[in-house]
């Protein structure tokens, strides 16, 4: 009996072992990242710009003309970018720290501005790649090497929750939060991806998709563990839908 | 220069039409005085190129935004004033890691801090020496006129596509607030210098590229060190410095930018009374031109570095001349206005010393 290939990764994933840890989600959202761009056939006319974290390196899994901007410069980097070629398509890829953090003030104005760009904000309330301290996104309670009593409300506030934020700015055309624990979640983010890249692609404006991902390497748990605690812990704090949508009315 | 008609305007206004004319279509820029007629003029005239205006959130984000252009191989700037450019040292010093070519303007003003509003020469340091982390350099241009304004912008946006790398207009609050005859001129057709082979604008047809200041393997940084460095070495051929009435002077004065056009003035009336002293007025502070002091030098000639600031130009000036000659200081304070007559004092003294 012959092989038959039913299933494979598209042409523009570099075909490499990433250096992500077992049960990390940025390899999830690197692929669904990496399918849209294909189904859409934006592939030649892509331009990413990557950011500081883990993710730094989605330049060597993704066959895509890359820049590196500074950390939490991401949206500035592509607004220059985008103003600079109009007619390509402009993504950030950024972390909780990255972009909750030092990075607030680009994506916010980025984003008020309408910059026709699009940005994929994994969050996994932690600081990955230094080794595991509290972002602006840990949960109360969570401990981290710099909260290792646990985040506390009174000392550290509580974590921020971007979508909401980014939802209620004038320029953004639309703004999802969905999360990678789940087959039916990660179907759900796909289709919230490809919306947001069809916002800059239509010229309707700034499309922002935050992805609730797990981290079981920083978090000190096995893959399925660190699964559950984005569904029980994650999603009750950070709610999953749709926080602005311009081309539909009444879903704000 | 073709015969175009003299215009009276500000030297902040002959920067911003100076980078129009060397074809600039993306400006990105903050307000803080005293640069902001460069973001006014713009915010209107960059339409008029087709080109890009945006008012940024912060200094931060404008030199982001200007490293994004740049590495899309458009021909971007940002201006700014000292303690703005001191925020964007962080995407200066990612620019010149990557090589991507821009143009910053400061128009300095005095410090520490927030200082004031008026002329300084505080920042030389500052722009000389890199400004942000890590071992790199940048072309550094100080005019010390409106014309000069105009002319550099249209030099500094070669200068910048030539080397892969950022280029500085050290300009200074009296060079962009006074006003002055300017002869506006085109330029031959801008010189991209191979943009389009390293530039990103979609992998179609092609491989990918990535800009990047990142390298982490083995031995990978050292050899990009080594790169940037031998960069620099070749930049040192691009160092230039007006040199006025040196032949025969005892003492050679040294001073950059609206300074150094002040001290002409000064120099003027001394040569008037007989006494020998010239004037090297450094119009590229980096590269130093170092072999022009170097050589006079070498013929004896004494140095006196005069600065607006505590004392920054003339360390260049003494390793200039190193192991045949000193050069003295004079240092006006920032914060204080100077006249030509404030400089015959200590330029007297030390011819006579």
């Amino acid at each position: 009996m012959s092989e038959k290939l039913v299933f494979d990764a598209p042409e523009i994933m570099i075909d490499r072992p990433t250096h992500y840890c077992p049960g990390c989600h940025h390899g999830v959202a690197h692929r669904l990242v990496g399918e849209v761009l294909t189904e859409m056939g934006l592939v030649d006319d892509t331009l990413c710009v990557g950011s500081i974290g883990c993710s730094v390196f989605i330049y060597n899994y993704l066959d895509v003309d890359a820049v590196e901007a500074p950390h939490g410069r991401a949206p500035a980097v592509a607004t220059g970018l985008k103003r600079a070629h109009k007619d390509k398509f402009v993504f950030t890829y950024q972390g909780d720290g990255d972009l909750a953090s030092i990075g607030l003030a680009e994506i916010v104005h980025a984003a008020n501005r309408g910059e026709k760009i699009s940005v994929v904000f994994v969050n996994n309330t932690v600081y990955g790649m230094t080794g595991g301290q509290m972002a602006p996104t840990t949960l109360e309670g969570q401990k981290t090497t710099t909260s290792p009593n646990g985040r506390s409300a009174d000392e550290h506030g509580l974590a921020i929750r971007m979508s909401e934020i980014i939802g209620g700015l004038g320029g953004t055309a639309y703004c999802e939060r969905v999360s990678l624990d789940s087959v039916k979640n990660i179907r759900r983010a796909k289709k919230a991806l490809r919306k947001a890249f069809e916002m800059q692609v239509n010229g309707t404006g700034f499309g922002f998709v935050e992805m609730l991902s797990a981290c079981p390497t920083n978090w000190k748990m096995d893959q399925i563990a660190a699964n559950t605690r984005i569904t029980e812990e994650m999603i009750p704090y950070f709610p999953l839908g749709v926080f602005k949508d311009v081309t539909k009315d009444g879903e704000e | 220069m073709s015969d175009t008609k003299r215009i009276f305007i500000k030297g902040n206004e002959a920067i911003s039409r100076g980078a129009l004319a060397a074809g600039c279509t993306c400006y990105f820029g903050y307000p803080i005085t005293p640069q902001n007629d460069i973001p006014e003029f713009l915010s209107t005239e960059m339409a008029t190129v087709d080109g890009e205006f945006v008012q940024a959130e912060s200094e931060v984000a404008a030199a982001n935004m200007l490293l994004g252009a740049a590495a899309g191989g458009a021909r971007a700037m940002t201006t700014s004033s000292s303690p703005g450019v001191s925020l964007m040292q962080e995407a200066i010093s990612y620019m010149a890691g990557s090589e991507l070519p821009g143009v910053i303007v400061n128009v300095n003003r005095g410090g520490p801090g927030l200082g004031d509003i008026g002329s300084s020469q505080g920042d030389y340091f500052q722009s000389t020496r890199g400004g942000g982390h890590g071992d790199y350099r940048t072309l550094v241009l100080a005019p010390g006129t409106c014309q000069e304004g105009y002319d550099m912008m249209i030099e500094a946006f070669d200068l910048a596509f030539k080397y892969r790398n950022p280029v500085l207009v050290l300009a200074d609050a009296i060079v962009g607030q006074m006003k002055e005859p300017v002869t506006p001129w085109e330029p031959k057709a801008a010189d991209n210098h191979g943009a389009e082979d390293w530039r990103i604008d979609g992998a179609k047809g092609r491989e990918k590229r990535l800009l990047k200041s990142l390298f982490l393997e083995d031995g990978a940084l050292a050899g990009q060190n080594r790169n940037l460095q031998s960069k620099y070495e070749a930049m040192q051929a691009e160092a230039r410095a007006d040199v006025f009435e040196c032949d025969d002077a005892d003492l050679v004065v040294v001073a950059f930018g609206s300074i150094g056009r002040i001290v002409k003035s000064t120099v003027r009336r001394l040569r008037s009374e007989g006494k020998k002293v010239g004037l090297v007025r450094p119009l590229t502070l980096y590269p130093f031109p170092s072999e022009v002091l170097r050589d006079l030098a070498k013929k004896g000639k004494r140095f006196l570095t005069i600065e607006q600031n505590c004392g920054q130009m003339v360390d260049d000036v003494r390793l200039s001349v190193r192991g045949i000659a000193d050069s003295e200081f004079h240092g006006h304070m920032p914060g204080d206005l100077p006249g030509s007559d404030d400089f015959l004092a200590p330029i007297i003294k030390h011819l006579e010393d």
